[in-house]
């Protein structure tokens, strides 16, 4: 691996090549805020708080730090006023459903960001995908995943898998930024019947007598 | 079907189709594109055979259906060679008199041309047109040719010769320096250039490459793509194919929405009769070059439109997108270089080779070469597919070809680019259309949608409207696209419900600008919509905001219906069709409306006669009180 020289705030780094531009800043102490980020995870770039300003070919580029492999002569902003800006709408964003996370608070603090910005719209999850990835990368057991799309996008434990591998890992808790986790694990132990309960009717709570085998799931 | 295994026997084999069609013999050809096939195509394509079979004229006449020739609001369009003659919007109870009208006795049914409203003039040929006169149909003009189900149709006119020509002609590289030369820009929507794409790739290190055809067509109201591909899929194949070969891919694949059945049902035809005529699989035309293609169906999410989550979804996954920091030409499907392009681009790739790039480039402008196709919809009379050379200003599109506004109702906007484009006003028609000058006027190329708006249309709500499209088909993967278009929305909503305040627009500029940061080209392009409003129409924000009016008069949460009591004439128009029976009416009585039980459909304003005139849209003041009972009989 090549050595390669970038500037980051003004500074020369030396970085490896195949380092990102997160690597390249910490390794000088230079802090980069990430709240989806993982190093044990493949990159994923989702929260988009690690944005910094990088210039190519003299035009300024919005990036994501953390993904955003390093190149010769690159040169970095990691603040600036439209960077803070951007982080700051960026938590405003997030505290809209997760307005008592602690990593969110604290940057709440340094960017100025006012929980109180946006209605809030409290699913306490700010998608940052640490669980599910975790599940699927680590664990190789994709109980935890994301469902629908666009601004409806939740996660979802899949019942039928937790049900079964859940139980003795949670190892996907701590991960949690906002402990949303807890909750969606607890909502999908719900939704499993209990097999003696399932055992007559219908399965559900109504009164039918449906026969055992017209049941559905 | 006979394999094709050198450049000669292809020419053999053309010469063969060829000598089969009796120039003289007469052809009616219908076009079966989606839009008229829905105004009753195969209805009409179905009587002809049934007419011709009653005079006896099966072997005579030759009827086939088409692709569709981009004039859908006079579909379906009957064509009849040789004369070329063009009739327009034909029942199947035209047929009869078409059959022994014009094809027994060769006179012309004058009432199924097109006629001039201006002027009254009849148009014969298609070429007599005003709508096909502005026009330059390099691309588009082959689809009413071509039974897109029948591969002969394609070789007939010259199909399959420009992959004979780079196959034994040329090399990879000179495919490379005409491609650069042509400087052809995607016409997906960025306008990257295809040759940038295709050079990354070649000279990408890994032996396995990709070609990829983006059929994901998802804007509202376009569908340029659709028509190319269910009309001509020879020709996207064809280009495909030659860009593999530039490239040094011997696998491609066509991602196309399921929505499009007939689209997915005509390019898997169009390959299986190209593998049976060798012109895909081992050994094409027998110059060894190998090349297999595979249709992907699309489960029809807008976002699977941009290339990284396009290639996501090919390899089998949902559809997201991921950073492109290393672009997909280098790493793209299963990590392998990857050149996608869109429908249209490709189409042109056949062209470029046969004619040249010179050809190619003595259309368009500086920067921007060749023709592009838009879809013009909205309010405009002529709806439907154009294809112009880059560089036709907007009023042309908009007065020449699509005719003007219908109605009698004034220009107020269009907006290019689909949902992440933007909307120029009524000052700047006489903008050249191209890549550069459309991005500089905060608008965009995108795939080619153009939707035209009147005087009736609210700017604000055009972006509330697109803001919640882009809501649903946004991923929701990264928070500056997911939480700001959410966000976007909520405010966009306030306004147009008159629960706007003082900072909205600031707020929404705000919210453009963090949205800047998202991963990939949605997110990323989606305040256009907003942006480009505000920075033409604010005043219109404004009104809705300080002023509580909607001057468009079509915001529902904002507007009153009204009946004026000097212009009522008692007709009971309104009365009788009010769904909510909120008109209160009678004989010589002077209608009212309750504005508790209005619900604000317009059915009122819009069954008053128009000689009375007498239903009146309110914004922004309070609507006057009821005429009081004593005064309500008409004298």
């Amino acid at each position: 691996m090549s050595e390669i020289t970038l500037q980051i705030d003004g500074k020369e780094v030396v970085a490896t090549e195949g380092m990102t531009i997160l690597d390249a800043a910490r390794s000088v102490g230079i802090s980069i805020p990430t709240l989806c980020h993982h190093e044990k995870l493949e990159p994923y770039g989702g929260c988009r708080i690690c944005t910094v300003e990088v210039e190519v070919r003299g035009w300024p580029k919005l990036v994501a730090g953390c993904i955003y492999p390093v190149e010769k002569g690159l040169v970095v902003r990691t603040r600036s006023e439209k960077i803070d800006k951007i982080r700051k709408v960026l938590l405003e964003e997030m505290l809209a459903h997760a307005p008592d996370a602690e990593p969110l608070q604290a940057l709440a603090a340094e960017y100025g960001a006012d929980r109180e910005r946006f209605d809030k719209h409290p699913s306490f999850c700010i998608h940052c995908g640490l669980c599910v990835r975790y599940c699927a990368e680590i664990k190789k057991k994709n109980a935890v995943g994301f469902v629908d799309r666009g601004s409806n996008r939740e996660i979802s434990f899949i019942p039928e898998i937790a049900a079964k591998e859940c139980w003795d890992c949670k190892e996907c808790f701590p991960l949690c930024p906002t402990s949303a986790l807890q909750a969606a694990y607890v909502l999908a132990g719900a939704l499993i019947a209990p097999e003696e309960e399932s055992a007559g009717g219908c399965g559900c709570s109504c009164s039918c007598s449906s026969a055992p085998e017209n049941k559905v799931g | 079907m006979t394999r094709l295994n050198s450049p000669e026997k292809l020419e053999c084999a053309r010469k063969e189709i060829v000598s089969r069609i009796d120039p003289t013999k007469p052809c009616i050809s219908v076009c079966a594109g989606a839009g008229c096939l829905a105004s009753g195509a195969a209805e009409v394509i179905a009587a002809f055979k049934t007419e011709l079979e009653f005079h006896g004229l099966t072997t005579e006449v030759n009827t086939k259906g088409t692709g569709c020739p981009g004039f859908c609001e006079r579909g379906p369009i009957v064509m009849i060679y040789p004369e070329g003659i063009c009739y327009l919007k034909v029942k199947p109870e035209d047929v009869a008199e078409i059959v022994s009208h014009t094809i027994k006795e060769k006179k012309v049914v004058d009432r199924l041309l097109y006629e001039d409203p201006a002027t009254g003039t009849r148009a014969l040929r298609e070429s007599d047109i005003p709508y096909y006169k502005n026009q330059q149909r390099n691309i588009l003009s082959e689809n009413i040719k071509i039974d897109s189900k029948r591969i002969d149709d394609y070789l007939a006119i010259g199909g399959y010769a420009a992959l004979s020509k780079v196959l034994f002609e040329m090399t990879p590289e000179d495919v490379m320096g005409e491609i650069k030369k042509s400087n052809l820009r995607g016409r997906g929507g960025g306008g990257f250039p295809a040759w940038r794409k295709w050079e990354e790739s070649r000279n990408a290190p890994d032996p396995i490459k990709y070609v990829i055809v983006n059929a994901d067509e998802g804007d509202p109201g376009a569908f340029m793509d659709r028509a190319l591909i269910e009309g001509n899929p020879h020709s996207i194949l064809e280009g495909l194919i030659i860009g593999a070969y530039a490239v040094g891919a011997h696998e491609g694949f066509i991602y196309v929405r399921q929505e499009y059945p007939l689209a997915v049902e005509n390019i898997n035809l169009a390959i299986r009769q190209a593998a049976e005529r060798g012109f895909v699989g081992k050994d094409i035309l027998g110059s060894g070059f190998d090349f297999t293609v595979k249709v992907h169906m699309g489960a029809g999410a807008f976002v699977c439109g941009e290339s990284s989550a396009l290639m996501t979804a090919l390899e089998g996954r949902a559809g997201e997108p991921r950073p492109k920091y290393i672009h997909t030409a280098v790493k793209g499907v299963w990590d392998h270089p990857s050149v996608l392009n869109n429908v249209e681009t490709w189409a042109n790739v056949p062209q470029i080779i046969t004619k040249g790039a010179d050809w190619f480039t003595s259309y368009g402008t500086e920067g921007s070469k060749g023709t592009k196709i838009f879809s013009l919809v909205g309010k405009i009379t002529n709806t439907g597919l154009v294809e112009v050379p880059m560089g036709v200003t907007v009023r042309n599109i908009i007065e020449n070809i699509g005719g003007g506004i219908p109605g009698g109702k004034k220009f107020k906007a269009v907006q290019t680019g689909g949902p992440s484009g933007g909307c120029i006003p009524e000052a700047m028609l006489d903008l050249p259309v191209d890549f550069d000058e459309l991005t500089k006027a905060g608008s965009m190329m995108g795939s080619g949608g153009m939707i035209v708006m009147d005087e009736d249309t609210c700017m604000v709500d055009i972006a509330r409207y697109f803001i919640d499209f882009l809501k649903d088909e946004s991923c929701g993967k990264c928070t500056p696209c997911r939480e700001g278009i959410r966000q976007m929305l909520r405010v966009l909503t306030n306004i147009t419900t008159g629960k706007g305040k003082e900072g909205d627009i600031e707020l929404l500029e705000e919210l453009a600008e963090s949205t800047g940061a998202a991963l990939c080209a949605l997110g990323k392009s989606a305040p256009n919509p907003v942006l480009s409003t505000i920075r033409y129409f604010r005043e219109e924000y404004e009104a809705h905001i300080r002023d509580k009016k909607c001057p468009a008069l079509s915001c529902k949460e904002m507007i009153a219906f009204h009946i004026d009591p000097e212009k009522c004439k008692a007709c009971g128009s309104c009365f009788r069709q009010c769904p909510a029976e909120a008109i209160h009416g009678g004989k010589k009585l002077i209608h009212i409306i309750d504005q508790e039980k209005c619900t604000k459909c317009g059915t009122c304003f819009d069954v008053c006669p128009s000689r009375f005139g007498a239903v009146r849209k309110i914004s922004g003041e309070p609507v006057p009180a009821p005429i009081p009972e004593d005064k309500r009989a008409i004298a």
